[in-house]
C-alpha cells in the first residue's frame, strides 16, 4: 500500500491528519507531510477513511 | 434478527446519498442498488460551485470520485421521487414509475429560498446546484462587472470573494448585523466582514432587499435594479441569493415519516422500520450535544451517509448512536476558515492562539462548562486537535488551564 497525495489540489484542511495522526501531519506551516509513505496493513482502513473524507479528493492509494 | 435486505432504494444523488451507496457496498450488501437523483449530471461536489466553478478559466470536472471510480449501482438520474408509500414498501417516481425496496435510504438534501417575485428571472440567481453555478458563471465570464450577493452566510460569503478574484465589483448585504451571526457569533462575524471590506466588497449590514425589478435580463445591457430595505438602489449585472436552505421533504408528505424542518431520525439515523435519513435533510438527537440537529456540511454528509448505510444493514438490531463533532471549512481569499463543534452566537469566547485582527487566529467557543466549538482562520492542525477533545467533552475549565500553562513564562 502506497499513499500518493497530489499536492497541487491539497489545501490542508487536515482532515486525514483527523483520522490517521500516523500517516497525515500538517504542520504550523499550513503544509501537509506524509509521515509513511508505506504504511503497514494493519493502518489500510484508517488511509481509506482519509481518502474518502478529503475534501479536495487529493489522496490515492496504491496497491 | 431480521431477514437480510435485498433491494435498496436511495433517494438522492448527492453526496449523502453516493456515500451510503457506496458504504453499502463496502459492507457486504449484495441485493439490488438504486440510487434516484432529480438533477440529470453525474452525481457531484458542491463545494466547488461557489469558488472554482465560478472563478477556473476553464470550469473543473465536479464529478464525485467515488462513482467515476465505478460504483455499483443503478443510477436513476434527471427523475425526482415525488411519493413514498411506507406501507407498500414502494418509492414513486415523477415519470410515474414506483419502485420497490425494503430498505430506504432518505437523502434527498435541500432546496436553496429564493427571494419572494424573482422566479425566472436570469440575472436574479440562487447557488445549488451545478446548473444555478453554470448560469452564475456565464454571466460573470460575459461581461457582468456589477454584483449583488444577497446574505452573508457561507455560500454568500465565498460567492463575494469568487467575485472579487474575478475584479468584479461587489455588494455583499445581510439582514443580520455580521456575517455569519448565527453560525459563528458576532465577535468573529464582524472579522468576516472586515476581510471583505479590506477586499474591496461593500459590506451592508442590517440591510435586506425590498425589490427587485429585471430590464432587459437575456440581453447583454441587461441589468437588475435592487431597491433595498434602507430606501438605498442599486443598478447591478447580476444578483446572487444565499439565503438559506429549507429541507427537501415534500415528496414525504402523507408517508407517515415524521417531518419537523427536516425527517426526523432517532440517535441512530433511522426513521422508521428499514428507513435510514442521511445528510442536510435529516434531523437527528446529538447525544455528544444534546440537540437535536440538522447540519448543512460537506462532511457531514459524507459522513452520515456512510453511517445511515451501516444502520440499515443493522436490521432490527439498536443501531450505534451517530455523535459526530460537525466540522466545516469556508475559503474565502486567501483565508481558511474551520470550525469543529456545534457554536450558538452568545457562547462563551476564548482566543487561544493569535489574535481575532490577526491574518491567522484559533477561538474556542464555549457554554455550560464545556467547550462547543473551535474555530480557526489559517490553522488548521488546531481544529483537528480540538475537534478530538470536543468528542472526549472537554471542559472550558480544562481548555482554560492549557491556555494558561501554554502562556506562562518558563521558570
Amino acid at each position: 500500500m502506497r499513499v500518493v497525495v497530489d499536492f497541487d489540489l491539497c489545501e490542508s484542511n487536515a482532515v486525514c491528519m483527523g483520522i490517521a495522526p500516523e500517516v497525515f501531519e500538517v504542520r504550523d506551516d499550513d503544509f501537509l507531510y506524509v509521515l509513511q509513505e508505506e504504511p503497514d496493513e494493519a493502518l489500510r482502513g484508517k488511509v481509506e477513511e482519509a481518502v474518502a473524507r478529503c475534501p479536495k479528493q487529493a489522496i490515492t492509494l496504491e496497491g | 434478527m431480521s431477514a437480510p435486505l435485498e433491494r435498496v432504494v436511495v433517494v438522492g444523488a448527492s453526496l449523502a446519498g453516493i456515500r451510503a451507496a457506496e458504504t453499502l457496498r463496502a459492507e457486504g450488501f449484495s441485493g439490488d442498488l438504486v440510487v434516484v437523483g432529480d438533477e440529470p449530471h453525474p452525481p457531484y461536489d458542491r463545494p466547488p460551485l461557489s469558488k472554482e466553478v465560478l472563478t477556473a478559466a476553464v470550469a473543473p470536472d465536479v464529478r464525485l470520485r467515488a462513482v467515476t471510480s465505478g460504483l455499483d449501482a443503478s443510477l436513476e438520474l434527471g427523475v425526482a421521487a415525488v411519493g413514498l408509500d411506507l406501507g407498500e414498501r414502494r418509492v414513486t417516481l415523477a415519470d410515474g414509475r414506483a419502485l420497490p425496496f425494503d430498505g430506504l435510504v432518505v437523502a434527498s438534501g435541500c432546496s436553496p429560498r429564493a427571494l419572494p417575485g424573482t422566479d425566472g428571472l436570469r440575472r436574479v440567481r440562487t447557488l445549488r446546484t451545478l446548473d444555478d453555478a453554470r448560469s452564475v458563471r456565464d454571466l460573470l465570464h460575459s461581461g457582468a462587472r456589477r454584483v449583488l450577493v444577497v446574505g452573508a452566510g457561507f455560500i454568500g460569503a465565498e460567492v463575494a470573494a469568487s467575485c472579487r478574484f474575478l475584479g468584479v465589483e461587489v455588494t455583499l448585504v445581510e439582514p443580520l448585523s455580521q456575517p455569519l451571526l448565527r453560525v459563528l457569533g458576532a465577535r468573529v462575524g464582524a472579522v468576516v466582514a472586515d476581510l471583505h471590506r479590506e477586499h474591496g466588497v461593500d459590506v451592508r449590514l442590517g440591510v435586506g432587499v425590498a425589490s427587485v425589478a429585471e430590464r432587459h435580463g437575456d440581453r447583454p445591457d441587461g441589468s437588475v435594479r435592487v431597491e433595498l430595505s434602507d430606501g438605498s438602489t442599486l443598478e447591478v449585472d447580476l444578483v446572487v441569493v444565499g439565503i438559506g436552505v429549507v429541507p427537501r421533504t415534500g415528496w414525504l408528505e402523507g408517508s407517515g415519516l415524521t417531518v419537523d424542518d427536516g425527517v426526523v431520525c432517532d440517535a441512530t439515523t433511522l426513521a422508521a422500520p428499514g428507513v435510514v435519513a442521511a445528510g442536510d435533510v435529516a434531523r437527528w438527537p446529538n447525544h455528544l450535544f444534546d440537540e437535536a440537529m440538522r447540519v448543512e456540511h460537506w462532511e457531514h454528509a459524507l459522513d452520515m451517509g456512510a453511517h445511515a448505510a451501516r444502520r440499515l444493514l443493522e436490521g432490527d438490531g439498536p443501531g450505534t448512536p451517530y455523535t459526530p463533532v460537525p466540522w466545516f471549512w469556508s475559503d474565502q481569499y486567501d483565508r481558511k476558515i474551520q470550525l469543529a463543534g456545534r457554536v450558538r452566537p452568545d457562547d462563551e469566547l476564548l482566543v487561544v492562539a493569535g489574535a481575532l485582527d490577526e491574518p491567522r487566529f484559533c477561538v474556542l467557543y464555549g457554554r455550560a462548562g464545556r467547550v462547543t466549538g473551535a474555530l480557526a482562520v489559517n490553522m488548521p492542525a488546531r481544529v483537528v486537535r480540538y475537534r478530538r477533545a470536543i468528542a472526549d467533552r472537554l471542559t472550558w475549565a480544562d481548555a482554560l488551564a492549557e491556555v494558561e500553562a501554554q502562556d506562562r513564562p518558563p521558570g
